[in-house]
């Protein structure tokens, strides 16, 4: 069964989906960051499932095992998350930032504070 | 030493970054920061050189054999890309003393020297590596400096602007990383000449198309390419005039080359160009980019935010270049990439000048600025006129392949709409002649601007004139890259 084999693929797409549904929809910027973060969280479970390689063991080498698992996509996703982190730590700097100069952090009062043009 | 010339021209920078805590003071951390700037462009200069007389630099990354090791390759579109983002970021810097004095905390400025080598560290990571997941590396060490670099106006609305670009910054580089990763899951590999090998062999797979129409968004929206632009006006206005200059003069040429990279070398041009509809595609979005962003400027009181408008107009004509794929349309491109490195950079840092003397560079401040300050309002001018595209200046040399190129390929009406978008150009940039000159001052006391960024802006503007002269140099190397990307990746 296609859809059942794949089932962590399709856990991306829906977090991959929610999180950038999050991103535009919510007029909260910290609610707008968690949906960047569940978005690169669907990414680095897309690179661990590409790294999966069925019936291998964990990458560590050791007696009777021949197959491992491809640990590459696990080193990249290592640097993948710590610039997540560092994207997220950014941004929460920002928003303490932006609420104390605007006293807000919902785009609509900060939009209408600047009488935002768009474009 | 000079083997190792591909990793010292990013790790410089790098290493420098967080030296720069140490030594605290903030003028002897400028004159640092300016040294390692100055010492990367000696080392892309050596570079250049090299590659033009010996062909393409490989540099395993502590000896590991590419394709399993990091691999950086330096060819001659590179070297190009990386002389133009040290060379501007170094004019950048001898100016920024004077400006950023000015215009940042002084409890911040040593932060401000460490983010812009941070940042320059990213940029030339990007251009310099042969790696793909290496170029989301570096483009997130560029991208989080320039937020915080974008944080530090003094505007509040800057801090909304950083967080903005954070976002859709963000959202462009994981496209980038979710299209790296379906590259790996077909291919298995990350070295973009490995790549450019075993892609064709897979032919119009999905995956492989997905993993295209990814990394193809991804990187549009770091360029700004319209309708992705929306970032980009709201960032240079509100950002510190220095950082508005380095960013307009690097940032984006940056996010260009790697459109070039990827679209030419890694994905070859017989699936980006020939299988997808992308010709059409680039040619289009780079001309309504060109109208729509010019018709923007026209209307902008804010004079940085027009010419930030006027950047993304400019990003539409390189990506025309492209789009028609040709040798002379690349080559066109590959000129205007530095021409419009110099216009920008020139601009921006005569609008620091405005700004470290008023405050504000709005329309109402330029009334009679031609006798106020007949420098900067002279730079301005020929800026402008460069931009236009107006013979001998360089704005016309890269217009002029451009349009070469679109009538080579039968494209007339590109080339017309070329020649129209120019006049768009002339007329944003009258008005700010007419204010300058023709309207009585609105303030007669205020002096010519501090020689520190005179020179600076003057330097880059020269170059405007003397590279629409003799264009020897550009002319010939980037017909020799174009030629070189064309004619195969390797």
């Amino acid at each position: 069964m296609l859809l059942a084999s794949l089932y962590n693929y399709w856990i991306v797409i829906a977090l991959m989906m929610i999180g950038l549904y999050m991103v535009i929809v919510q007029g909260n910027l910290i609610k707008k960051i968690i949906g960047l973060n569940i978005f690169q969280t669907s990414v680095f479970i897309f690179y661990i499932s590409v790294g999966k390689v069925d019936g291998g063991s964990a990458p560590i080498l050791s007696a009777g095992e021949s197959l491992y698992s491809n640990p590459l996509p696990h080193v990249l996703i290592l640097t993948a998350i710590v610039v997540g982190i560092a994207t997220t730590s950014l941004a929460l700097a920002l928003v303490i930032r932006i609420e104390r100069a605007y006293g807000s952090v919902e785009e609509r009062d900060i939009q209408a504070a600047e009488g935002e043009q768009s474009c | 030493m000079l083997t190792h010339l591909p990793i010292l021209q990013v790790i410089l920078p790098l290493v420098a970054a967080p030296s720069c805590l140490i030594i605290r003071r903030a003028s002897l951390v400028w004159l640092f920061t300016l040294a390692v700037s100055v010492a990367a462009l000696a080392v892309s200069v050596l570079m250049l050189q090299q590659v033009y007389t010996a062909g393409p630099i490989s540099y395993t990354l502590g000896g590991w054999q590419a394709p399993w090791g990091i691999e950086y390759r330096i060819d001659l579109l590179n070297a190009w890309v990386l002389l133009i983002v040290s060379g501007l970021s170094s004019v950048v810097l001898a100016a920024a003393h004077t400006s950023v004095a000015r215009e940042v905390d002084s409890n911040r400025q040593t932060l401000f020297y460490t983010l812009y080598l941070l940042c320059l560290a990213g940029l030339l990571g990007i251009v310099a590596t042969g790696d793909v997941f290496n170029v989301f590396v570096f483009l997130e060490i560029s991208s989080l400096s320039t937020y915080a670099l974008i944080a530090l106006g003094r505007d509040r609305r800057a801090l909304w602007a950083a967080f903005q670009y954070l976002i859709m910054g963000t959202i462009g580089a994981t496209f980038i990383l979710i299209g790296i990763g379906f590259l790996y899951m077909m291919t298995g590999t990350l070295n973009m000449a490995d790549l450019a090998v075993r892609l064709p062999a897979l032919g119009n797979s999905a995956t492989v198309l997905a993993a295209f129409a990814f990394i193809f968004v991804g990187i549009c929206l770091k360029l700004a390419l319209f309708p992705l632009h929306q970032w980009l006006p709201n960032a240079y206005s509100y950002a510190p005039s220095i950082v508005t200059a380095f960013l307009a003069a690097t940032a984006t040429k940056v996010a260009l080359y790697l459109l070039l990279r990827f679209t030419v070398t890694v994905f070859g041009v017989e699936l980006s160009l020939a299988s997808l509809p992308l010709e059409s595609l680039l040619i289009g979005l780079g001309l309504v980019g060109v109208f729509a962003a010019s018709a923007v400027a026209i209307y902008q009181v804010d004079i940085k935010r027009m010419f930030a408008y006027s950047s993304v107009a400019q990003i539409g004509y390189m990506v025309v270049g492209i789009g028609i794929g040709t040798a002379t349309a690349l080559q066109a491109t590959l000129l205007h990439l530095f021409n419009h490195a110099l216009m920008k950079g020139g601009l921006f840092l005569a609008l620091a000048g405005l700004v470290y003397r008023v405050g504000a560079c709005r329309i109402e401040h330029f009334r009679g600025l031609g006798g106020a300050m007949p420098w900067t309002m002279a730079a301005i001018v020929v800026g402008g006129i460069s931009l236009i595209g107006v013979p001998l200046t360089v704005g016309f040399v890269s217009k002029w392949y451009l349009i070469a190129a679109a009538v080579d390929s039968g494209l007339w009406w590109v080339a017309v709409l070329v020649v129209l978008g120019s006049l768009l150009a002339v007329a944003y940039i009258w008005r700010l002649v007419e204010a300058a000159y023709f309207q009585p001052p609105a303030d007669a006391t205020r002096g010519e601007a501090p020689i520190g960024l005179l020179a600076p802006t003057w330097l880059l503007i020269g170059a405007n004139l003397y590279f629409g002269i003799d264009t020897r140099l550009p002319v010939e190397v980037t017909a020799a890259a174009a030629q070189f990307l064309l004619g195969g990746a390797q």
